[in-house]
């Protein structure tokens, strides 16, 4: 079903309860698939369907507090990644990121003279000791209690601190204006869709808040083909890729998940996979280095 | 006996009294007002397009804006030398020098301030700092050991003055009206009985005091805004001393800059002597020396071990595109005046001018060396991001809003010398009479 589009389904009389409110409406003969509340399937004509607007943003305040009990995590299995780079598009396009910078990195990685090469996705690590958010001056970028990092764009003065301190250089920031479309420049920043950027401000991945509240995956994770990224609470030990689901614990153990710059004492939230037994060799990746802006 | 006295201290006020500008003095002024104008242009042009303007990136996120603050924030330094540590160990040779030092501490710390607030990317939310400021932060503690500095510098410029102000309105016909009213607004309740001899003494000495640690302090946190941070080059617990002592080098060699220039264009030769040349030059030497060994400690220390992120860093500066710059702020900024100001010859105005502004000149570009090399080696590779953020030249307006802070901390100073005495009346009376 189109995004953003939910069923909505106007309870009229009794002897038709899914005829529309408003008689207006002529059938379009489209039929659509649904599920009653009874479990029953029925189709019901697609004039019918009412838009329901998308659940209303929190609210800032409880943007800074974040979910209850939930501690999110990410796992990037670096065995299936081939820098098919849908993760970077995705992500781009759904948080309106100025061409040419991103939040999502796709490095080629060599740890040594003769050690095998392979791509590494890098988000922001969402550290739980941020080295980011200890040095801002204003709060303006924190760490919330399910264990996302974010930015009030609102606050931020753009000082660039919080990107010479962060050792992962995840952070982004808009030099000039962000060029994003009207319609969304003109809405009130919300920290947990870290939209609209603002110009002079910094900017990073926000493991996608607004997508898990949801009941979503963050946009990288559904976009990658290959199912690189597992997302999921340390509380429930899950984490999934949307077609597969691992018991956290079990897969870090299995396949000696590790975090980046361990030595630093961050404590990244993202971990990561070695890239053993690998899906694709490392060149198949080089072609796709050509379509970079 | 008493009545050359008499000529004497007058011959001494006549010779310091601010004077009107020459014609060099206006074409230097006109030159540096210029300058400031093209800066302002500039920065209006950032504040109208954002720093999109400049040449920084996601990667040199911090330019030569931040390298000129570290610069101004080090050059200030020596008011709190020459006036507060000198006279602490109760020297009396440095008076004549203290105004000239305490004079481009002020303007130094007035531009460090500004040109921060020119880096920033929202200047409209300077006052977040103060509403959702977090004491956690270095920029903060920053923005409070400046603010503190600026004060206690400004009041060792005033303090001292007091006594001349009285000594200027004594000459109102020396100066034009509007003079004559600010000298009077600032020092007319000045008498000079004994008892405000006593509280201003003493004033004097507590600030000599606390501005010691102040100063420690400014430049110490200034360090701490890159040894707080990871990278390569800044991950170092040698940044405070290695700060300081580069800072005393800086602002002793802009000391003796203004010395010589003061000297020559108002024919102070009586006042600032070749004596005056041989203390300060084994001062810098002594201060180059020092600093010369905070950068073997900072530089040779980890290229013997050469750890893998230091590497790429290091080799860079050594032998690298930095290379260039590197050695030229090593052996400009430190050697050669070293060996210029080991030798007794080397210690006469002229040489001690060169050697000066080599200092400054070095001085400048190390600070631009702390910065921007760091950020060109981050720990992950530079990739996925547009190609003009891979390496950094400072744009046009980057250059001209930096030169145009240093056109401005210069114009401070001269206006400053043409409308006060740049050398203490009162002080060089009193030690004159002391001597005699």
């Amino acid at each position: 079903m189109a995004a953003g589009l939910l069923a909505g389904l106007a309870a009229g009389c009794k002897s038709n309860p899914f005829a529309p409110e408003d008689a207006a409406i002529q059938p379009s003969g489209e039929k659509v698939k649904l599920l009653s509340v009874d479990g029953e399937e029925i189709e019901v004509d697609k004039a019918f369907l009412k838009p329901v607007p998308d659940l209303p943003q929190v609210s800032n305040a409880a943007a800074r507090v974040g979910m209850a009990n939930k501690s999110f995590v990410m796992v990037i299995d670096l065995s299936r990644c081939k820098n098919l780079k849908k993760c970077q598009q995705a992500c781009d396009h759904m948080h309106h990121v100025h061409p040419g910078q991103n939040w999502i990195k796709v490095d080629p990685m060599q740890d040594g003279d003769h050690t095998a090469k392979y791509w590494q996705p890098t988000t922001c690590m969402h550290c739980d000791e941020p080295p980011c958010v200890k040095v801002c001056p204003v709060d303006a970028t924190f760490k919330r209690q399910d264990g996302i990092v974010l930015i009030d764009s609102d606050r931020c003065i753009g000082c660039r601190f919080c990107m010479a301190a962060c050792p992962y250089s995840t952070r982004v920031f808009n030099w000039g204006d962000p060029e994003v479309p009207k319609e969304i420049a003109d809405k009130p920043y919300s920290c947990e869709t870290s939209m609209p950027q603002k110009k002079g401000t910094v900017g990073k991945c926000d493991f996608c808040p607004d997508m898990v509240r949801k009941g979503s995956l963050p946009h990288c994770v559904n976009a990658c083909p290959n199912g690189t990224f597992f997302f999921g609470d340390i509380n429930e030990d899950s984490v999934t890729n949307g077609s597969e689901t691992f018991r956290f614990s079990d897969l870090i153990k299995d396949k000696a998940g590790y975090r980046l710059m361990e030595d630093l004492g961050t404590k990244p939230r993202v971990y990561y996979l070695p890239p053993v037994n690998r899906n694709f060799p490392f060149e198949v990746g080089e072609e796709n280095e050509k379509q970079k802006s | 006996m008493k009545t050359s006295d008499i000529t004497l201290t007058e011959q001494i006020t006549n010779d310091l009294l601010p004077q009107k500008f020459g014609l060099r003095g206006k074409i230097w002024t006109s030159v540096l007002i210029a300058i400031c104008l093209i800066g302002a242009y500039a920065y209006f042009l950032q504040l109208k397009t954002g720093l999109a303007v400049t040449n920084m990136g996601d990667y040199v996120s911090w330019g030569i804006y931040i390298s000129n603050f570290v610069f101004f924030v080090a050059i200030s330094l020596v008011g709190s030398l020459i006036t507060a540590v000198l006279r602490l160990a109760d020297v009396h040779w440095s008076t004549p020098l203290t105004r000239i030092a305490e004079i481009i501490a002020v303007s130094a710390i007035v531009f460090a301030s500004l040109i921060i607030i020119v880096d920033m990317g929202r200047p409209d939310r300077f006052y977040h700092l103060f509403i959702y400021g977090r004491l956690q932060s270095p920029i903060l503690w920053d923005v409070i050991v400046i603010g503190t500095y600026f004060v206690i510098s400004l009041l060792l410029l005033y303090f001292p003055l007091l006594p001349d102000l009285k000594i200027l309105l004594r000459h109102k016909d020396h100066s034009p009206k509007w003079m004559n009213r600010l000298y009077s607004l600032l020092g007319s309740f000045w008498k000079g009985t004994v008892g405000q001899v006593k509280i201003n003494d003493k004033a004097i000495n507590i600030l000599c005091i606390t501005i010691i640690p102040v100063a420690f302090s400014i430049h110490t946190v200034t360090s701490w805004l890159f040894a707080t941070t990871y990278r390569p080059g800044w991950d170092s617990t040698n940044f405070g001393a290695y700060f300081i002592s580069g800072a005393f080098l800086v602002g002793a060699g802009g000391v003796v800059v203004a010395m010589f220039v003061f000297r020559k264009y108002y024919h102070l030769e009586r006042y600032i002597t070749e004596k005056h040349f041989d203390r300060m030059g084994r001062i810098v030497v002594m201060l180059a020396l020092l600093y010369l060994y905070f950068n073997i400690n900072e530089y040779l220390i980890p290229a013997f071990k050469m750890k893998k992120p230091e590497e790429a860093h290091l080799t860079n500066l050594f032998a690298g595109d930095f290379a260039p710059i590197f050695w030229f702020a090593i052996l400009v900024g430190m050697i050669i005046p070293i060996l210029i100001l080991l030798f007794k010859q080397g210690r006469k105005p002229l040489p001690m001018f060169i050697a000066g502004i080599m200092v400054v000149i070095g001085a400048w570009f190390k600070r631009y060396l702390i910065v921007t090399p760091t950020l060109l080696h981050p720990f992950l590779p530079m990739h996925d991001a547009p190609q003009r953020f891979f390496h950094y030249f400072p744009s046009w307006q980057e250059w001209a809003i930096a030169m145009g802070s240093l056109a401005g901390a210069l114009l401070i100073i001269t206006f400053f010398a043409r409308i006060f005495p740049i050398i203490p009346i009162h002080e060089t009376i009193i030690e004159d009479e002391k001597t005699a």
